[in-house]
C-alpha cells in the first residue's frame, strides 16, 4: 500500500471515531489499513515520524492517536 | 528540619534492615547541602516532597500517583514511564516524576568511573534517585520533570553510548545473567547474544506494534540466575548434551571432607559430615546417578540438568563440552491470566554468532502473535489460547517427547484433514454400495 493512501485511511478513519475514542491499539491501526502487522509497522512509524500520529503509553501498554487530538501527555498532570 | 514531618516513614527505620527511607532521607539533605554546587535542572527539595506525598500516602491509604501519557524522546515509544503526583500543590517538587529507562549493559558490567557519569548527569537533570536496577533489568532514573528527557537522552546517547531501555508494546530491555564473564557454569556466551540481540531488534525496542510487552532473557545454565524460565516471553537457558564431566578424585575429596560442599556455602552452621547419597545421590530428581565403591556414575540419558549435584560439588562435577541453550516460550506474571512458567519450545540449539537459527524462530513467533495476538495479551496466554500444536506449526519445529509437559487430559485426538488417508472428502455413491440409508 502506498503510504500517502494509508495516511489517508487512517486520518479519516480515526477522525470518525473522534467522539467516542481518541486512543486505538497498534492492531485497530493494522485493520483499518488490511494490512500484515509488519507492512502496517512501516506505514504507521512513518506517520509517527511526520507527527501525523502520536504515541500514547501507560507505561505497560502503547496507544496510537492522531496528533494533538483526545487528552495530551503535557496535560497527563490537569483534572 | 525536614520538610514534611514522616512519623510513618521514620517508623519503617527502625527495623535491623537498610531503609530505603533513610537512603531518601540522605539523598534529600545531600541536595540541600550541595556541596558539589550542583545547578539543578529540577526542584532542590524534589526528595523532601516525595517523602512527602508517600506519608500522605500511608496516611491516607490510597496512591497520590497517576501514571501515562508520555513514551519517551522523539522517535521513541518506550523508555520514559509518565508519572505524575494528584497533590501538585502540596507537593511541587514531584508534581511531574518521570521514569526513566536507561538500557542496562548485558551483564550489568560497568565501570565506577561510567556509575559516577550517570549518576552525576542524574543528580544534575532528575531527582538524584535510582534504582539498581529495576525488576526489568534496566537501570531507572527515578524522577524528572518533562523538559529534561531530551536533554537527559542527547546527553546519553551522544556522550556516553548509551541508550534508553524498553516500555509498552515494546521489546523490553533484554536481559542477562553475568555468564561467562566470571561463571564455569555459563554454557554460552549470554552476554555476547544479549548485546547482539539488543542491537539487533532496535526497531521493535524503540517503536511498538505488540499487542503487548515481549520480553528476552538469558541464562547461562539451569540454575538460572536471572529468573527467565519464571519472567520471560523467550527464555535462554544454557544447557549441554554431552556427559557431565566427573573428577572422581574430587569426588572423594568431598567425601572425606577435604573439600567443602556447595563451596562452603552453607558454612555458618554444623550441619554434620558430607553424606553424598543422602545430599546429593537420592536427591537427584531424576535418580540417574549412583554411588558405589568409591566411584560416582551418571547415566546422562536420564539426567534434566538440574544442576544440583554440580552446585554441591563444584570442584567434582562440571557441565559438559557440546554446549548450547533451550528456548522456552510463554512465562509471565499473573497481570491478565495468572502466572505461567515457560513451555520448552526448542530443547537444544547451538548458541552461535550470528545465531541465524534462533533467529528465524524469534521472528516466526513475532509473526504469529503480532497477527493472532488480542490486544494486551502475552504469548504466554495466546499459547494457552490457540495451543501448542499451533506454535509448532508457526516455528515450523518438529513435536519432541521432551516438550510434553503432562499427559494429556483431552481425550479426543483432532486429526486435520492432511493428516488423515483420503481426506474428509468420501464418494457417496461407493458408500451407499454398502451402507442402505
Amino acid at each position: 500500500m502506498e503510504y500517502n493512501e494509508a495516511k489517508e485511511k487512517i486520518v479519516e478513519a480515526l477522525q470518525k471515531k473522534q467522539k467516542t475514542k481518541t486512543k486505538f491499539y497498534f492492531n485497530d491501526l493494522a485493520k483499518i489499513l488490511e494490512e500484515k502487522p509488519r507492512v502496517a509497522k512501516k506505514l504507521i512509524n512513518q506517520m509517527i515520524q511526520e507527527q501525523v500520529l502520536e504515541y500514547w503509553s501507560s507505561g505497560s501498554t502503547t496507544l496510537y492517536g492522531l496528533t494533538g487530538t483526545g487528552k495530551q501527555a503535557a496535560a497527563e498532570d490537569e483534572a | 528540619m525536614a520538610k514534611h514531618e514522616t512519623p510513618l516513614l521514620d517508623q519503617l527505620e527502625s527495623g535491623p534492615w537498610p531503609s530505603f527511607v533513610s537512603d531518601l532521607k540522605q539523598e534529600a539533605e545531600k541536595r540541600a547541602k550541595n556541596e558539589k554546587g550542583v545547578e539543578f535542572q529540577i526542584p532542590e527539595d524534589v526528595v523532601e516532597d516525595l517523602l512527602g506525598v508517600l506519608e500522605l500516602s500511608y496516611k491516607h491509604g490510597r496512591t497520590h500517583w497517576k501514571h501515562g501519557g508520555i513514551v519517551g524522546v522523539f522517535g521513541y515509544g518506550g523508555g520514559v514511564i509518565g508519572r505524575y503526583c494528584d497533590q501538585p500543590e502540596k507537593f511541587p517538587g514531584v508534581a511531574h516524576f518521570h521514569t526513566m529507562r536507561v538500557n542496562q549493559p548485558a551483564g550489568k558490567f560497568y565501570k565506577a568511573e561510567y556509575l559516577r557519569e550517570l549518576c552525576d548527569l542524574w543528580d544534575f537533570r532528575g531527582s538524584g534517585i535510582t534504582n539498581m536496577h529495576g525488576s526489568t533489568g534496566d537501570i531507572i532514573f527515578i524522577g524528572t520533570t518533562t523538559p529534561q528527557l531530551e536533554e537527559i537522552f542527547y546527553e546519553m546517547t551522544h556522550n556516553m553510548n548509551q541508550d534508553l531501555g524498553g516500555s509498552g508494546s515494546n521489546l523490553r530491555t533484554p536481559s542477562d545473567c553475568i555468564g561467562q564473564a566470571r561463571c564455569e557454569y555459563a554454557c554460552y556466551d549470554t552476554q555476547a547474544i544479549c548485546h547482539t540481540f539488543t542491537n539487533e531488534y532496535q526497531d521493535e525496542l524503540h517503536r511498538p506494534a505488540f499487542p503487548y510487552k515481549f520480553k528476552f532473557k538469558f541464562d547461562g545454565c539451569p540454575n538460572c540466575c536471572v529468573a527467565s524460565i519464571a519472567r520471560a516471553d523467550m527464555s535462554f537457558v544454557g544447557t549441554w548434551r554431552d556427559d557431565i564431566r566427573i573428577d572422581q578424585k574430587a569426588v572423594k575429596a568431598y567425601v572425606g571432607g577435604e573439600l567443602a560442599p556447595n563451596a562452603g556455602a552453607h558454612a555458618g552452621r554444623d550441619w554434620g559430615s558430607f553424606d553424598i547419597q543422602k545430599e546429593v545421590v537420592d536427591l537427584c530428581p531424576t535418580e540417574c546417578m549412583r554411588y558405589e565403591g568409591d566411584k560416582l556414575e551418571i547415566n546422562t540419558k536420564e539426567c534434566t540438568r538440574c544442576m544440583h549435584c554440580i552446585n554441591v560439588m563444584p570442584r567434582a562435577l562440571r557441565i559438559g563440552n557440546d554446549r548450547g541453550l533451550s528456548i522456552l516460550v510463554g512465562a509471565k506474571a499473573p497481570i491478565l491470566d495468572g502466572a505461567q512458567m515457560g513451555s520448552l519450545l526448542v530443547p537444544f540449539i547451538k548458541a552461535e554468532e550470528p545465531y541465524d537459527e534462533i533467529k528465524e524462530i524469534i521472528e516466526s513467533i513475532w509473526d504469529w502473535w503480532m497477527e493472532e495476538g488480542k490486544n494486551r495479551e502475552r504469548l504466554g496466554e495466546l499459547l494457552k489460547r490457540q495451543g501448542f500444536q499451533k506454535l509448532l506449526e508457526m516455528t515450523g519445529l518438529e513435536p519432541d517427547p521432551r516438550m510434553v509437559q503432562e499427559p494429556r487430559s483431552n481425550p479426543y485426538i483432532f486429526w486435520k484433514e492432511d493428516e488423515v488417508e483420503g481426506g474428509w472428502e468420501r464418494d457417496i455413491d461407493e458408500f451407499r454400495k454398502h451402507h442402505q440409508r
